[in-house]
């Protein structure tokens, strides 16, 4: 019956009825009790989400200055912008658990942050801007379409924002694939052989399966995410494959089967080795995408500079007409 | 002094700072009312304004914008709903359920 031995009859009660809102499917805002626990995971799973909108950019805009057309490049321009919005409704989304933006950007600047694997391989070709669209974004829609279902009411909220802006990013960038599909034999070899590239990378966009994934149960249990990496998995393959096979591409899978019981579309096993390489740091991209957005923070200080100067003389002016 | 419209918020964004924070509220169609879209970083109120419509109006969602210092928004807490709310809870003489009408009448 000692104080130390059991938690104060308030932080029960608490607990409870966070737990009672979790078990009942509604939404913990940010003034709520939360555990410590469900607030460290949300600030890690929104910063990384941010992140990715973030270095997202890189790979794209890559491809800005060669697009070949001005309609394509005026849309892939568009949608670059949308990345940088999305970063941005996650990294306001995030600072309501109080932690500010400048110390989560500076943490991906150190490279302590994680972002989306994905982002850390190169773009070869245009067709590479196609199937970023189509694949990328495609799991980014089932991923997020969960999401916009999270317990947390400003995570939802701002992918239930994004989830309105993803599926143009995913039309213009099926339009791509579809387009060199159905163009020359060059053309059509440039796409088959981007999207044997970029296939695999993305099914491991949903991360580990979920014998390996640590934080799921937790984000599970809390209603931060509503299904699993590997149902999300499979629920983009099952929509993903009719759309190519109209575009006459293969997937590079050869274990790739319709189960007619399970109306699933089977896929091979992903080459987990590969996933945690990148994940760790080692895959084709990681320095330079880092390398990027350090030189981009660093060379906007004196555009931030300027501001600050600017609204100070304004300020000053105001107070002289007001004297 | 009052603070005037155009004023920034107190908070001193030292050096190389992301900016105080603004909130947005976004008016999506004429009638309509402000609604809380998000929140962004600025360094004035102009800033803030340029900045909620890059940011939440890409696609023709606000036809008005407002932008408010985070730091001088007052909010109930959660603590204190129950007793802040609770004048409210035994009113049902509020609503026009509670009230009887004759059979066969239609009041409204």
């Amino acid at each position: 019956m000692t104080q130390t031995a059991t938690p104060s009859a308030a932080d029960t009660a608490r607990e409870s009825a966070f737990e009672a809102v979790i078990a009942d499917g509604g939404y913990i805002e940010p003034k709520d009790w939360m555990p410590d626990r469900y607030r460290k995971q949300l600030v890690r799973m929104m910063s990384q989400h941010a992140h990715s909108e973030i270095v997202g950019m890189l790979p794209e805009g890559n491809w800005l200055t060669r697009a070949p057309s001005l309609r394509r490049k005026m849309t892939l321009l568009a949608k670059v912008q949308d990345e940088a919005g999305h970063g941005l409704y996650i990294y306001c989304g995030a600072e309501t658990l109080g932690v500010d933006r400048h110390e989560l950007v500076d943490q991906l600047h150190a490279g302590t942050a994680k972002y989306s694997s994905i982002f850390n391989y190169p773009t070869l070709s245009w067709a590479d801007i196609g199937m970023i669209g189509w694949l990328v974004d495609g799991a980014a829609i089932v991923n997020q379409t969960m999401l916009a279902k999270a317990s947390y009411g400003p995570y939802a909220r701002a992918m239930i924002r994004i989830c309105k802006e993803e599926n143009f990013h995913k039309r213009q960038g099926y339009e791509i694939c579809a387009t060199l599909a159905g163009g020359t034999p060059a053309q059509r070899a440039m796409a088959q052989e981007s999207l044997n590239r970029w296939w695999w990378p993305s099914l491991m966009m949903f991360g580990p399966s979920d014998k390996d994934s640590p934080n799921s149960a937790e984000l599970m249990k809390w209603g931060v995410k509503r299904k699993s990496n590997d149902e999300l998995r499979q629920r983009f393959v099952n929509l993903t494959i009719p759309q190519g096979q109209a575009l006459g591409l293969t997937f590079p899978d050869p274990d790739l089967r319709y189960d007619e019981a399970t109306d699933n579309w089977e896929f091979g096993e992903i080459d987990w080795d590969e996933f945690w390489s990148v994940v760790k740091g080692h895959g084709p991209c990681n320095e330079e995408r880092l390398e990027a957005r350090r030189a981009a923070h660093d060379n906007g200080a004196w555009v931030r500079a300027a501001a600050e100067a600017y609204a100070a003389k304004q300020r000053a002016a105001r107070a002289a007409v007001a004297a | 002094m009052t603070t005037a419209p155009n004023s920034t918020p107190a908070t001193p964004s030292a050096g190389d700072s992301q900016w105080p924070l603004w909130e947005v509220f976004t008016q999506e169609a004429p009638g309509a009312a402000h609604q809380h879209a998000g929140s962004v970083h600025a360094v004035d109120a102009e800033q803030a304004l340029q900045n909620a419509r890059d940011v939440y109006a890409r696609r023709r969602e606000a036809i008005s914008i407002w932008v408010v210092p985070s730091i001088t928004i007052c909010a109930s807490t959660p603590e204190d709903v129950g007793p802040f709310f609770d004048p409210a809870n035994d009113k049902a003489y509020r609503h026009p359920q509670f009230y009887k009408t004759p059979r066969g009448v239609r009041v409204f």
